[in-house]
């Protein structure tokens, strides 16, 4: 019976390795090779050994920039979205919260609808002429923005965007873990004379560290991943403004100068640094942790 | 303190994030009733200052214009197809895979187990361009098989699939095995069945992924004929525009695209919370 498990075993774990095997890791693999090559698509690839890496770091000004507008963009969403996606999760929490799930709902459909679909909408409402957020400024006495048509404004503008759309994920898997701590907790410490802010900063706070790290890591991974709303809402612009490293890739591998193995390389440097910032805040956490 | 000044205080407090979490819940959500009602305008009604919020009067022309003039029926047949053939497949894998790491022993399972955990080390920018290329090599792009089976399999599938996989007793699957039941049967018999509320989530979950995906489809699509909702959508709204629209009619197809997403999510919403909080692990 033994055996005839272990070929069992083998046939149904078969499909789904195969998959896995020949659509992510061979391809990943092979794009780690190609970043050693110069390919446009139409001539033979050249093996250049590492200089699109050299290229990469010390002669393309646009690539490290891409970085630093991935960078701007995590801290810029993150921690807003931490924050305010605890504190909202403690209030549906508590118990005397009615209507958990019109609220639940109310800030999770900007997650369950697709990034095209409400860039689209925040195009138009963010739009110069007829949309309501500069109708709103001047309602409330500041002048109208071109939003995503202002170099300076733009990555700001996209920054807000991503908040409306993700803050509800954040929202959700905080509440989850705040239903799974027991009220016995809270009453120990109301025994002990402890009001609501306390418990929240000495009891609630520590005890979902482990999600805390999980969205913070999370976050940083998507942040360096971002793209659709890069193409629908700026295209990288205005002039380089919002160009972050995805699109940087798509732009090199697809666009009018095809250039492949380059392209290759850039994504092997963002999968890099994704490990190297998850590898360290696993450190940090394990170590806050003690 | 005194008791009554206690409980007024609890009052206005409790009122007061009512209040804050009211304005933020319409925040959120107004944007999608704006979406509705632009594409309800007319072009002259969209433009006028200061915006009116209902629609005078009603008409749905960008709906009738939008409609005629792509075939939106084609990119929904084609989302629909995608999304379902992946989900389905996907779901049978991924279960298969996690029932055999969570109930076989066998030579190798350790090793096999990292190594398919470790697929999700390389995130999907990373092998954007070789899949693109062995796609085209294969002669997969712009088909449906190029869009569907290289998204069959996922490791994060697999490892959900397992850890709901792993409450099942073993006495149960064995009393099965005494009594003559073949692997099979008992895999697709009682195994699955029992896993139920996980299969619906990970479906779920799946389903609107694949439904919204974008930058996959736009790397594998070529032609107008495979296009999908959100293809469809970036060429009537992104910036890389083909067609200059109006912005009722793109409202218009955006509704038409955001809508179903929408209406699923609040049909399923109940399943799907619970599906995330499945997601062990969490917990503080």
């Amino acid at each position: 019976m033994w055996k005839r498990q272990m070929w069992v075993a083998y046939l149904f774990i078969l499909p789904a390795t195969l998959i896995i095997s020949i659509f992510v890791m061979i391809p990943s693999v092979v794009s780690i090779y190609f970043s050693f090559f110069k390919y446009d698509a139409i001539t033979p690839a050249k093996f250049i050994g590492l200089r699109n890496y050299g290229e990469f770091f010390f002669e393309d000004p646009l690539a490290l920039r891409s970085l630093s507008i991935n960078l701007y963009y995590i801290i810029g969403t993150l921690p807003v979205a931490i924050l305010v996606g605890f504190i909202i999760a403690i209030a549906l929490n508590a118990r005397w919260f009615r209507g958990r799930q019109f609220f639940n709902a109310a800030y999770f459909i900007p997650v369950a609808i697709s990034m095209v679909g409400g860039s689209a909408i925040c195009l138009w409402l963010l739009d110069p002429m007829g949309g309501l957020v500069n109708w709103f400024m001047q309602l409330i006495g500041l002048s109208p923005q071109a939003w995503v048509g202002d170099p300076k404004l733009a990555l700001f503008t996209i920054c807000l965007v991503s908040i409306w759309k993700n803050l509800g994920f954040f929202m959700v898997i905080y509440l989850t873990a705040l239903q799974a701590i027991p009220s016995t907790y809270y009453e120990a410490a109301r025994i002990d004379g402890a009001n609501r802010w306390q418990e929240i900063y000495h009891i609630t706070w520590p005890i979902v560290i482990p999600t805390t790290f999980f969205l913070l890591i999370m976050g940083t991974i998507g942040g360096f991943q971002i793209f659709d709303q890069i193409y629908i809402m700026t295209q990288g612009g205005p002039g380089n403004a919002t160009k972050v490293i995805v699109f940087y890739i798509y732009e090199t591998g697809f666009g009018g100068q095809v250039r492949m193995g380059y392209a290759s390389a850039i994504a092997v440097v963002l999968m890099v640094i994704a490990l190297i910032i998850t590898g360290l805040q696993w450190k940090y956490y394990l170590r806050v942790a003690e | 303190m005194s008791k009554i000044i206690k409980i007024k205080k609890n009052l206005a407090a409790r009122i007061a994030i009512y209040a804050i979490l009211g304005v933020g819940a319409f925040t959120f959500i107004f944007p999608f009733f704006w979406m509705i009602s632009t594409s309800f305008k007319t072009t002259v009604q969209v433009f006028e200052w200061p915006p009116g919020f209902l629609p005078a009067p009603v008409t749905n022309e960008a709906y009738i214009e939008v409609w005629g003039i792509w075939p939106f029926v084609r990119y929904y047949e084609n989302t629909a197809f995608i999304s379902i053939a992946v989900t389905g497949i996907c779901l049978l894998l991924s279960s298969l895979a996690g029932f055999a790491f969570a109930h076989y022993k066998f030579p190798g399972k350790t090793v096999l187990f990292i190594y398919l955990l470790s697929s999700l080390m390389f995130p999907f920018q990373v092998r954007m361009i070789s899949t693109f290329l062995l796609l085209k090599n294969l002669g997969w792009l712009n088909t449906y098989q190029g869009l569907i089976v290289p998204l069959w399999a996922s490791a994060f599938a697999i490892f959900f699939m397992r850890q709901m996989m792993v409450s099942i007793p073993r006495d149960l699957l064995d009393a099965a095995r005494i009594d003559g039941y073949s692997e099979g049967k008992i895999f697709f018999g009682i195994a699955l069945p029992l896993c139920r509320p996980g299969l619906v989530a990970l479906g779920i979950f799946i389903f609107m992924g694949t439904w919204n995906d974008f930058i996959w489809p736009l790397l594998i699509v070529t032609g107008e004929n495979m296009k999908t909702l959100s293809l469809a959508l970036a060429g009537m709204t992104g910036e890389g525009t083909e067609v200059i629209m109006t912005w009722p009619q793109r409202m218009a197809a955006t509704t038409l695209v955001v809508l179903p997403v929408i209406i699923i999510f609040l049909i399923f919403q109940r399943q799907l919370m619970k599906g995330l909080t499945l997601q062990s692990g969490l917990k503080g």
